[in-house]
């Protein structure tokens, strides 16, 4: 092999390498480095700065843990982690029971009718994620699309005045996150043998305990696939809670965002970040398992 | 072939409906002649000539555009070698660290993506614009757009590679003559859904960019922020029209893959 070719396919390892250390790596130990430090009303607004490795031991000496105390004494930071959570769960839990019958009903609608319903279920997705959101505020506000339906039903006398609301804010990433649910469970329901579906009836098993036992327990990887996909971007969602939620959803992608553009703490946001880091290893380490189970599967 | 029992039609009418029919209401009173979005003052398209003299808006679009253009090409790049170092060479050192960099940013909360890179940015003082966005756009796609490519270099065994490199083509060579022609429906795929990820983006752009570069997501967030108008309707509607447009397009592409190779 000459030198040049070696070097060609060197390079097609070498160059996106070299460019997530630098644009990926590199900013996640600055957050790190960032949380530790203190914020001061200098330009940029964070103490101390690094000034070369002579001074490496004082500015190391520096460097404390002050921001996560001050997140562990703060009821606020307590509860917008728990509020996280819990809407994330919550999501999660919606998008299960709306996308498993979905899912469920396009793996076995007709084979050439699936690619079709693929593309459908991807279709939202593509579009912007804040027309998604928009698309919801018009439905949701006050005299909006579900009062003027609703009304002219004649099943509500006035408005719901969902919007702002912690519903509104679940109607909102059930939405957005919902094609993220049905595709890993789509794959999953797609693949399975119907045929032990017949040997379960031949068995004498009613439908239900068929599905009970055997779908609900081969699609387990696809629902847990799924969950942590809808679970993982739910909790750090910001975009969400700030336009369908009202004062009382305090999110944690909320306050990072709030604690840098209007408090400009930029340590506090950064340790903010570490936290929620911290907070999604869990689902993380259970989203790198189901992808590993569906590798280990023919 | 089996039929479709009452149930499964209702869940899949149900689920499709909610999943279309804010999309549609949002298109439908793009056209609505009353500034009012509560009341239908019959179909006009007022709104849309409105949009073109929107000056700030139009030159966000521009903007936009031109940036999603530029990291699209930049993340395709990136993420076609990504993708051939993972499934064509084997194990490399770093290959762990590598693989999870590449699918990290997938599923990474874009507050925590976007702060990172900002404060990169800060700590070695450029200036932030145009290219700062460009470059974590295109950090963001690398991942989405190796996913895409390597799912077609798995669809497909490397004996053709291997014999054309036996054959005495240089690696260069036999990517050019050989590969290329085999992904390029997934890679042109990748382009676009990094292009559609780029152009919607607001929370990492927010972050990363500095005075002088709005993208149209951002001026889209402060317009809808003061409430509901039909222009939004119209600008959504136009770029809801232009995606379904491209995801046709692509599944097109990819749907050829089966016939071409497979």
């Amino acid at each position: 092999m000459s030198g040049r070719s070696h070097a060609a396919s060197r390079l097609v390892v070498a160059a996106p390498y070299l460019w997530l250390l630098l644009f990926f790596l590199a900013p996640f130990a600055i957050v790190l480095r960032m949380a530790l430090s203190d914020a001061d009303t200098a330009l940029p607004p964070y103490a101390p700065h690094f000034e070369g490795f002579a001074t490496l031991r004082e500015f190391l000496g520096k460097l404390d843990l002050e921001n996560f105390r001050l997140l562990a004494d703060d009821a606020l930071y307590w509860d917008s982690y728990l509020q996280s959570l819990r809407l994330a769960g919550l999501t999660t839990l919606i998008a299960l029971a709306i996308g498993y019958p979905l899912a469920y009903a396009m793996a076995a609608a007709p084979r050439h009718w699936r690619p079709v319903l693929l593309v459908l279920v991807v279709l939202p997705f593509w579009t912007s994620f804040l027309i998604r959101v928009y698309a919801w505020i018009g439905i949701l506000r006050p005299d909006g699309l579900l009062d003027i339906v609703l009304g002219g039903l004649g099943l509500t006398d006035e408005p719901l005045r969902l919007l702002n609301t912690e519903a509104a804010v679940l109607i909102g990433m059930v939405y957005s996150y919902l094609p993220f649910m049905v595709l890993p469970l789509y794959a999953m329901l797609e693949k399975l043998d119907r045929s032990l579906l017949e040997a379960a009836a031949d068995l004498g098993a009613t439908p239900v305990t068929a599905f009970l036992t055997v779908t609900l327990p081969l699609s387990l990887p696809g629902i847990l696939a799924g969950a942590a996909l809808v679970f993982i971007p739910s909790v750090g969602e910001f975009v969400i809670p700030d336009l369908l939620g009202g004062p009382d959803t305090v999110m944690i992608g909320k306050v990072l965002w709030n604690e840098f553009f209007s408090n400009r703490d930029w340590p506090l946001a950064s340790a903010v970040a570490i936290v929620l880091l911290v907070v999604l290893v869990l689902p993380l380490a259970l989203l790198q398992r189901a992808r590993q189970g569906r590798e280990a599967q023919p | 072939m089996r039929r479709l029992g009452p149930g499964l039609i209702l869940a899949l009418v149900a689920g499709f409906a909610f999943l279309y029919l804010p999309i549609l209401a949002l298109v439908a009173y793009s056209f609505n002649a009353s500034r009012l979005v509560t009341v239908w003052g019959g179909f006009s398209t007022h709104w849309y000539g409105a949009l073109l003299s929107n000056q700030p808006l139009l030159d966000a679009a521009w903007l936009s555009i031109r940036l999603a253009f530029v990291s699209a090409t930049l993340a395709t790049a990136l993420g076609t070698m990504a993708a051939l170092a993972l499934a064509r060479h084997g194990r490399f050192r770093g290959r762990m660290l590598f693989s999870g960099m590449v699918l990290a940013p997938l599923v990474m909360p874009e507050v925590i993506t976007g702060l990172s890179l900002l404060l990169l940015f800060v700590a070695v003082d450029v200036e932030r614009g145009f290219w700062t966005v460009t470059i974590a756009h295109a950090t963001f796609g690398l991942g989405f757009a190796c996913i895409v490519v390597q799912a077609r270099l798995a669809g497909f065994d490397s004996s053709l590679e291997e014999a054309a490199r036996d054959l005495g083509a240089t690696p260069l060579v036999t990517f050019a003559t050989v590969t290329l022609p085999l992904i390029w429906p997934a890679v042109a795929a990748a382009w676009m859904l990094a292009f559609t990820l780029s152009l919607d983006d607001l929370v990492i752009a927010s972050f990363t960019t500095g005075p002088g570069a709005t993208t149209l997501p951002m001026r889209l967030y402060s317009a809808i922020r003061l409430g509901v108008s039909p222009e939004i309707n119209a600008a959504c509607t136009l770029m809801i029209g232009a995606v379904a447009l491209a995801v046709i397009a692509a599944s097109l592409l990819l749907k050829r893959r089966q016939a071409v190779g497979g």
